[in-house]
């Protein structure tokens, strides 16, 4: 095992920059069931740079909101981190004056509801969740829950903290903030409960947000301006992103970096250009050509991945996607798992495609 | 988490896929049910109690009726199997003395004198199913003049054997429960499927009719009810009525029940493809409505069997359910009211333990089954 | 929502007079009347009374007169606060029944005290510690709970009382308090009498509740909103008590609807076999002695708290859920 880590920690190399905020290495994530072991995130490893928007992309079921909870230690039972890292650099982002947190710490060693995650949570890495509707509590008005956030984190009266949340609201474009903010979620239309649930994740100014699928639940004109909005505060907040999403278009608009899972794997990543205009692995190449183009030729049928996602409970033996990939070799792929490699220098990709000589025999399997 | 938890499979294990993929609704609910091993303990105790419900002369020991004062409060005598290492059942005997003072019989176990007894013996005759002459019991002593001298639960203030009086009391008290839910269920459902498959006006008036007899206090009302029946009426009608009072009450839940489910299906999605595929009405509701509910139904009426268990048991421990000489838990629970009594004989209670049981084992059964009747669902 | 309460409001009236006819065709169901079940009880007590004197009684009392008739007397007295008199005990129904009808509600209301601040707590616990030794536990007292009729938790408590302890826990009065005027010492005697029957009639509603707070709660907990506040950094109690408990309990608050009337009427049967000076006892009595007017004052009266505990879930829901509360 150690000779894998020291493999992947050399990619942070790979990848350039200055010093990542977020770096998690080989994270797995298993949820022991009566019918057996969910791999649900296995051996994840990616990096978010300070302010940078990072994509997580896949199909449902590959993992990418269990990676999620992961960073914010929020895994239901009986899901556990079983290994890995999750490395948070305070210093990152420069300016470190709300912050309670100093120096790196792996997140994975710290009690999933003790003190130090729980300043974490919400301050430093906060959540822009799925649905807005059910995100927020019926029974309790919006600013309550704003307003809580920010008490949570910051030593503010109740008025302060009523007036931060107002102007919050102000900044993610809902108007009449004084009023909106004392009413109920069910009271408003979905978009703008998505602007109050990103008011809520950027009321306490945090490092890192995680917007999980936040456009899924709302209607596509409303999107964009969520999209818009998003992309906006990112620079008046200098916040980074991660954003979990399946639609590869919403990728393209908001994300520097791109990170596909398939299986609790990572397929493939590297930066969107690279990714997207010349995909590696052949997951990402399937799942690019399923998208309709406005170039396509009409009324000809878009192309889909044959089969479908196996069932968590019988994973493929070797590489996950072999099963349903295109450029399949037989006695290789269905073997051994490969492992996440530099390929030209911009991208890492997992597949034997880009082996010169496929470790058969390290007994892996 | 919730995409990749996704649990259809759960019976995978047990049964290869491609039979739960044409299992039957009720294969289904049947195969979850079995994984849920106290719903299958209950079962098999609730099974004794049916068979109980079928012969409970040939569990009695004695006549339930049979009557002597001179034997009044005898404590109950347990059953040994092994005599020493010998496979040879026996019942200690029970010498009496009156005490001088209270002139009350005092009773004392003395295992020394042991009676013989034997399983499958004979002993009083009696029909089964009021058809078949026998005089075969579960148990009897060997020497037929030491008849009856075994007392399993004790005896009552009459000097009624207890043990064989339950076995009758469990025949009466579970029939009652049964029936008197079976008819609920009819009702229910006849008034709730009206209700739910007209609407409009129809709908409109059964629903206040319910909303009026769930507004009415339920004891209070059976109670006026059971004191309305003549106290000259004959056991057999008694029964009828009591059945009948309380089923009269339980229906009200089920019939609401039944109108929300038929009202909720008939917005699903199967219902309008088989209506799509040309299905006749009639086809759709028994093929395809009904079965999705009728495991729902099923459940909801074992869970509402213990209720009516307990209100006869409670009503007639009042005397206002069914009365002497008909024998039902509640009957025999009456033989308890009196407190001095009951410290002198506390075996009193063990009818009372039966009925705990008899609930439990509804409620236990009843929950897997509703459990289970949701195949697909969590 | 307030508009649905006023229609509930003005409807009381209506329901209760179709009550009132339904419980006077009740009483008046069983054949003969007071005066034929009272000539019964002589007669069985050895004595005896004359068809004439029978007459004469019925007359006074206008038991021979038609149904209906004697239904308007009945309600024209009730309308104007008379409750009428009782045949049996030749005293008005009111202060028969006054004292009674207090402690019956101040009984139901220790139980439903009782019930609530056991089976919540007990819910949150089951639902937190799914699958875990308190869950085991508090599931095997539910079922128990709900199996024991609380008439032989009665006799069970009583037997024991008496065997073991030696002492009568029945009654709701020591003897000295139990014709006292109302003063503190006595209020202070009733309520050491009063927590061992609130608590036989509170417990299978307590298991009831415990298992529905439960499947409530464990229902909520899989939300999102409740990962939204674990995000925020909530402490795991806190957010627990503040998001899912609340939500959980609001349907629990509709139950009232029906729990309330079930104290009043469940009271019944453990004040019969505990001897408790309530309502209870009084109707069966009269019922069973066709002291119908009695028997019908006490059946309204019934009826009515049912009412007034549907009422009371009514508004309360609307209080503690903003959802209803603002809608309709």
């Amino acid at each position: 095992m150690g000779n894998k880590t020291d493999k992947e920690g050399a990619m942070v190399t790979l990848e350039g920059g200055g010093e990542p905020l977020l770096s998690v290495r080989n994270l797995k994530v298993h949820f022991p069931m009566d019918e057996g072991r969910v791999r649900a995130v296995d051996g994840v490893s990616f990096d978010v740079q300070p302010g940078q928007v990072v994509g997580i992309v896949g199909e449902s079921g590959c993992g990418k909101s269990v990676t999620m909870k992961a960073i914010l230690r929020i895994v239901e039972p009986p899901g556990r981190i079983v290994e890995g890292q999750i490395m948070y650099h305070s210093r990152a982002s420069g300016e470190a004056g709300t912050s309670k947190v100093r120096g790196t710490i792996d997140l994975v060693g710290l009690a999933p509801n003790g003190k130090e995650m729980r300043d974490i949570r919400g301050a430093e890495i906060a959540l822009i969740p799925q649905e807005p509707m059910a995100a927020f509590s019926p029974v309790h008005t919006v600013g309550n829950q704003v307003i809580e956030a920010i008490r949570l984190h910051r030593d503010l009266s109740k008025s302060a903290a009523r007036q931060l949340a107002v102007d919050t609201f102000r900044d993610v474009g809902i108007s009449m903030p004084e009023q909106r903010i004392d009413s109920y979620s069910w009271q408003m239309s979905g978009g703008l409960r998505q602007r109050a649930m990103i008011a809520m994740a950027l009321a306490a100014n945090p490092r890192l947000l995680i917007a999980d699928e936040p456009t899924t639940a709302i209607d596509v004109t409303t999107q964009a301006q969520i999209l818009r909005l998003l992309r906006k505060l990112r620079f008046e907040y200098n916040s980074a992103i991660i954003f979990i999403t399946h639609d590869l278009g919403v990728i393209a608009q908001m994300a520097d970096y791109v990170v596909v899972m398939y299986l609790g794997k990572v397929m493939a990543q590297g930066p969107v250009d690279d990714l997207f205009h010349n995909p590696l692995h052949p997951y990402t190449q399937a799942l690019l050509r399923s998208i309709p183009s406005v170039q396509s030729a009409p009324r000809v049928k878009l192309p889909t991945i044959s089969g479908s996602i196996p069932h968590a409970f019988n994973r493929p033996k070797g590489c996950p996607f072999h099963p349903r990939c295109t450029s399949f070799m037989p006695g290789v792929c269905d073997r051994d798992e490969p492992e996440l490699k530099a390929v030209d220098g911009r991208q890492l990709v997992s597949c034997f495609l880009f082996r010169d000589t496929p470790e058969v025999a390290n007994g892996q399997a | 988490m919730e995409e990749s938890l996704d649990t259809a499979p759960l019976l995978k294990e047990a049964i290869p896929e491609d039979r739960v993929s044409v299992a039957s609704n009720a294969q289904l609910v049947w195969w979850r049910f079995t994984k849920h091993k106290p719903a299958l303990v209950a079962m098999v105790v609730l099974f004794m109690f049916f068979v109980v419900l079928l012969f409970p002369a040939f569990f009695s020991i004695q006549e339930p009726e049979l009557t002597d004062a001179k034997l009044a409060f005898i404590p109950s005598q347990s059953l040994h199997l092994f005599d020493g290492a010998k496979l040879r059942p026996w019942v200690p005997t029970v010498v009496g003395k009156r005490n001088p003072t209270t002139l009350r019989m005092e009773w004392k176990i003395d295992a020394s004198k042991k009676i013989a007894v034997r399983f499958l013996s004979q002993g009083y005759p009696y029909k089964i199913f009021g058809l078949i002459p026998t005089r075969l019991h579960i148990l009897g002593a060997v020497r037929a003049d030491e008849q009856n001298r075994i007392y399993l639960l004790g005896t009552d203030r009459l000097g009624r054997d207890q043990w064989s009086r339950l076995m009758f009391a469990t025949q009466t008290s579970m029939t009652i429960g049964m029936v008197s839910v079976a008819l609920s269920i009819f009702l229910g459902v006849l008034l709730g499927g009206i209700s739910g498959y007209f609407g409009g006006f129809v709908d409109l008036v059964i629903q206040r009719l319910i909303e009026l007899l769930q507004s009415l206090p339920t004891i209070p009302i059976w109670l006026a009810l059971s004191a309305a029946l003549p106290r000259d009426w004959p056991p057999t009608r008694v029964f009828f009525a009591i059945t009948i009072i309380l089923a009269l009450i339980g229906w009200t839940t089920l019939a609401r029940e039944v109108r929300g489910r038929f009202l909720s299906l008939r917005e699903e999605d199967f219902v309008l493809s088989a209506e799509l595929v040309g299905c006749s009405r009639m086809r759709i509701i028994l093929r395809h409505m009904v079965p999705t509910f009728s495991s729902h139904i099923i459940a909801t009426s074992t869970l509402a069997i213990p209720v009516m268990i307990i209100s006869e048991t409670s009503l007639s421990f009042l005397g206002l359910g069914l009365r002497p000489p008909a024998i039902s838990w509640g009957v025999l629970l009456q033989e308890a009211q009196n407190i001095q009594t009951l410290a002198l004989a506390p075996w009193l209670l063990i009818p009372g333990l039966v009925v705990v049981i008899a609930v439990l084992a509804f409620n236990i059964v009843g929950d897997g089954l509703r459990d289970a009747a949701d195949p697909y669902g969590k | 929502m307030l508009r649905f309460i006023m229609q509930r409001v003005l409807l009381m009236p209506v329901l209760l007079v179709v009550f009132s006819v339904i419980v006077f065709a009740l009483v008046q169901a069983p054949p003969g009347d007071f005066l034929t079940s009272y000539a019964a009880t002589l007669a069985s007590s050895g004595s005896s009374i004359g068809e004439t004197e029978l007459q004469a009684l019925r007359q006074t009392y206008g038991l021979d007169k038609p149904i209906y008739v004697q239904y308007l007397y009945w309600m024209g007295n009730l309308l104007r606060g008379d409750l009428g008199l009782s045949l049996e005990y030749q005293r008005p129904n009111a202060e028969l029944i006054g004292e009674r009808l207090v402690l019956t509600l101040a009984l139901a209301a220790f139980s439903f005290i009782f019930t609530w601040i056991i089976a919540i707590p007990a819910g949150i616990l089951s639902a937190r510690h799914q699958h875990g030794p308190i869950d085991y536990f508090f599931t095997f007292f539910n079922y128990i709970g709900v199996a024991i009729p609380n008439f032989m938790l009665a006799l069970i408590l009583m037997w024991l009382g008496f065997s073991v302890l030696g002492i009568s826990v029945t009654g709701l009065f020591s003897p000295e308090f139990e014709q006292a005027p109302w003063n503190l010492a006595r209020v202070a005697d009733l309520m050491k009498h009063m927590w061992l029957p609130a608590i036989v009639i509170g417990i299978s509603g307590t298991a009831r509740l415990t298992r529905v707070m439960r499947a409530n709660l464990l229902d909520e907990l899989n939300k999102l909103y409740v990962v939204t506040a674990r995000a925020k950094g909530m402490s795991e109690w806190k957010l627990v008590l503040k998001y899912p408990v609340r939500l959980a309990i609001n349907p629990l608050i509709s139950t009232i609807g029906w729990y309330l009337p079930q104290l009043f009427s469940g009271s019944l049967i453990v004040a019969t076999v505990m001897n408790l000076p309530n309502i209870g006892p009084l109707l069966l009595r009269s019922l069973i002695s066709q002291d119908m007017y009695l028997a019908g004052s006490l059946l309204l009266i019934y009826a009515f708290l049912t009412i007034i505990g549907t009422l009371l879930s009514d508004i309360l829901l609307a209080l503690a859920d903003p959802r209803i509360r603002m809608r309709g």
